[in-house]
């Protein structure tokens, strides 16, 4: 174990101040002293260490000096081979392995419930996504992780896929038998890949879900600025020891700036610092806050904040108790209402609301006042706006059917139709329903009707529908004269 | 003899300074910071993060303003949640009024109490009537399972930006309206109208009320040792109103002695300068 306590980044930017360096390159605020309202805003501390690369603070595109030393001690942290910083969200992070792994025509397995960054990486690189239909909870309103058994026939029936992405876990909180299925990809000689956006705590926290490296898995994109405490936009690629690292830097320097921010650099860093010294006493205290709030939630009554007993060996495999997932649909309520009354009556922004549910985000910056707040708000919901639950949509999952490539649907002539008219039509734009950002449709899908009447619906109940040219989804871009 | 002084800021740049002889008492519990001093004027007085609490010498405009003017809209008060009140001066006031058969106090810092009771029994002597039960918790998660079960509830609590901040929330009222009865009365202390910071609280909480509560009205009265000296209570229920329907011969004859309260002042406390007519129109 390398010596957690150092931050090598913040040493380096501490020691470029101390020096005094004269600032004759960009950026050009030249820390802050050329745009005041900006200084003010943000203060003197933050834009004084907004710099460029230069050879004491190493370079994030090549790093051979702090940079370097500090995803090593972010791998030695997280028990990977390799660590990137990434300052392009972990969207960056999870394109970063898509694009590691496959090529044009190149297989991939996946659940459809991945971030949208995953097929907006398909679209990049030419690979084909093979959906595993994951399991679903019908009463929640939510999907589940993958069955072991299902992503089994699924090799079967493409051997020749690359890789397996799997979430860990999904953003309800529920993980899959990633051991198992790490051990299957590589029995078939695949890659294993985990989007673990919503795992950062797994690899420091007691009794937490198993984290993608320690399942063994290749890569991992770990959103470091969720759990981990770090600024929004900063995440962490890690690799294990199959994965040729140099292979992989070359790939992120394909799209990634040349001017990382060295806020969001000394933020990862120092994040990483305070999780290896305190992470497990920090995420006990965020398990206490969810689980407490977890019981007196399920006191009031109508709503269910579920945890380990959802748990069934396989599509639910684990289930990560930080996360504080709540259903709304025994109020006669859909969670995306719950969610816009918590903002617009009581003051409370949670983190999504999907058609059944609502996820509060719990972390260590929370107080006891605030989650008696929201405990309080959701009771006070309940005595207010609770009604017969009425022509609430349970339809959780609508099975995806992949007529061609993402790329090649994406690339290909098109014509626009109002939405109602596009049943039958192959899609080349993406529907996404937002928060949580999990496609409803992709580039070289087919549309339903099925599909249509989700969109319509989530729509009247308040989602953010985002993704197609047209910004309120009336018309879809649709593949030309496949009709 | 040294030149003691406590001073509280009801802004940045105003204070109130009292002369103090000596502390008393002084802790730091798991909420906050709890000072007991003895000064010449106001006697012995009680801070908690530095902020004015009560004075030996006016704590009873407080306190009465804070009770009387709800019993004498209902006498037929018989169940009371009193939320905040380490101090035992609400109690102390509602002790007078035999027709009440128990009296919830619910203070989420149990030091509080134990101070108190230590140092300023002129309020603290409240908690020893035996109809009082006192619950250590935090108001918010008290009331929140409640039904129908409280005729009245006062909220003797804090300045709205610390351990006190959850009390002036709209889930927290709308929490009170489940838990009060038919005939119920929500009583809260409402900030000052004069500072901006305090105003802005004011007008938050009445706003907050006003969407929970059919009946929502504001009286004020004057306390030298509050910010400004001009404070402000909310009076709401889910029906009586605070001044048409007070029962003033039936509070006289009770015989209640009272050192500020009397039903003349009750009506007259509910006659507000123009400008807090105007901050209550405007939220």
């Amino acid at each position: 174990m390398l010596d957690q306590n150092r931050v090598p980044i913040l040493e380096g930017l501490e020691q470029m101040k101390r020096n005094r360096l004269v600032p004759f390159d960009v950026p050009g605020h030249k820390r802050g002293k050329g745009n005041p309202e900006l200084t003010k805003f943000l203060g003197e501390a933050c834009v004084s260490v907004d710099v460029n690369s230069m050879k004491p603070l190493d370079n994030l595109c090549h790093p051979v000096s702090v940079i370097k030393e500090a995803e090593e001690l972010a791998a030695d942290a997280f028990g990977a081979a390799h660590a990137f910083f990434m300052v392009g969200g972990t969207t960056s992070a999870v394109q970063a392995m898509v694009l590691s792994c496959l090529k044009r025509g190149d297989e991939i397995i996946l659940p459809r419930n991945v971030h949208q960054s995953v097929i907006h990486a398909l679209v990049l690189c030419g690979a084909v996504p093979v959906y595993i239909n994951p399991q679903a909870d019908s009463r929640l309103g939510i999907v589940l992780g993958m069955s072991v058994e299902d992503v089994k026939q699924t090799i079967a029936k493409h051997p020749n896929a690359k890789a397996i992405l799997v979430n860990n876990p999904t953003y309800y909180g529920i993980c899959s038998d990633i051991r198992q299925i790490t051990k299957l990809a590589h029995e078939h000689g695949m890659k294993m890949l985990a989007d673990e956006a919503h795992g950062t705590h797994f690899y420091f926290g007691a009794d937490m879900p198993v984290s993608a490296m320690a399942a063994g898995a290749d890569m991992a994109a770990v959103s470091m600025h969720k759990s981990g405490g770090s600024l929004t936009q900063s995440s962490l690629l890690l690799c294990g020891n199959r994965v040729n690292a140099d292979y992989v830097r070359k790939i992120i320097n394909l799209t990634q700036t040349t001017s990382g921010s060295y806020l969001l650099l000394s933020s990862l860093d120092i994040s990483r610092r305070n999780l290896a010294l305190r992470g497990e006493e920090l995420f006990e205290k965020v398990k206490r806050f969810s689980d407490y709030a977890r019981t007196e939630i399920n006191a009031i009554g109508d709503y269910y904040a579920y945890s380990k007993e959802l748990v069934n060996g396989d599509s639910v495999f684990d289930f990560d108790t930080t996360k504080l997932s709540i259903n709304t649909l025994k109020l006669g309520l859909a969670g995306i209402e719950v969610y816009d009354l918590l903002r617009d009556e009581y003051a409370i922004q949670v983190e999504f609301g999907d058609l059944g549910n609502i996820l509060a985000y719990i972390s260590v910056g929370d107080k006891n006042k605030n989650i008696e707040r929201l405990i309080s708000a959701l009771s006070d919901i309940r005595r207010i706006y609770k009604r017969e639950n009425r022509d609430l949509l349970d339809s959780v999952y609508i099975n995806p059917v992949v007529v061609m490539s993402p790329q090649d649907a994406f690339y290909a002539d098109k014509e626009s139709l109002p939405l109602t008219e596009c049943a039958g039509r192959v899609s080349a734009e993406f529907v996404m329903c937002y928060p949580p950002g999990i496609p409803l449709l992709a580039p070289g899908e087919l549309v339903t009707e099925e599909l249509i009447t989700y969109i319509q619906y989530a729509k009247v109940k308040g989602c953010t529908l985002t993704g197609p040219e047209s910004m309120d989804v009336s018309r879809l871009n649709v593949l030309k004269g496949d009709n | 003899m040294d030149d003691l002084w406590f001073s509280e800021y009801d802004t940045p740049s105003v204070r109130f300074p009292i002369k103090v002889k000596r502390q008393l008492h002084s802790e730091k519990s798991d909420y906050q910071e709890i000072s007991v001093y003895e000064s010449e004027e106001f006697g012995r007085f009680l801070t908690l993060d530095g902020v004015m609490m009560l004075t030996e010498k006016d704590e009873f405009i407080y306190h009465e303003m804070i009770t009387h003017p709800a019993m004498a809209v209902c006498p037929g008060i018989r169940r009371v949640l009193v939320i905040g009140a380490g101090d035992g001066g609400v109690v102390r006031e509602l002790s007078a009024y035999r027709g009440i058969e128990s009296i919830d106090v619910v203070e989420i810092d149990g030091r509080v109490i134990d101070v108190c009771r230590e140092y300023l029994p002129q309020t603290a002597c409240g908690f020893d009537d035996p109809r009082v039960k006192i619950h250590i918790q935090d108001g918010i998660r008290f009331i929140r399972h409640l039904e129908n079960v409280y005729d009245l509830i006062i909220v003797d609590s804090t300045d709205p930006f610390g351990p006190g901040e959850v009390l002036f929330t709209k889930e927290f009222y709308g929490n009170c309206y489940q838990a009060l009865t038919e005939q119920g009365i929500l009583i809260n202390q409402h900030e000052s109208p004069f500072y901006e910071e305090d105003a802005r609280a004011m007008q938050s909480a009445h706003h907050c009320i006003s969407q929970v509560f059919p009946v929502s009205e504001v009286y004020q009265a004057h306390i030298p040792t509050y910010p400004s000296g001009h404070w402000l209570f909310g009076f709401a229920s889910k029906g009586l109103h605070p001044v048409g329907d007070l029962k003033e011969e039936e509070w006289n004859r009770s015989g209640i002695r009272t050192r500020y309260y009397n039903t003349d002042l009750h009506r007259g406390a509910f006659c507000l300068p123009n400008y807090v007519k105007e901050m209550l129109a405007d939220e």
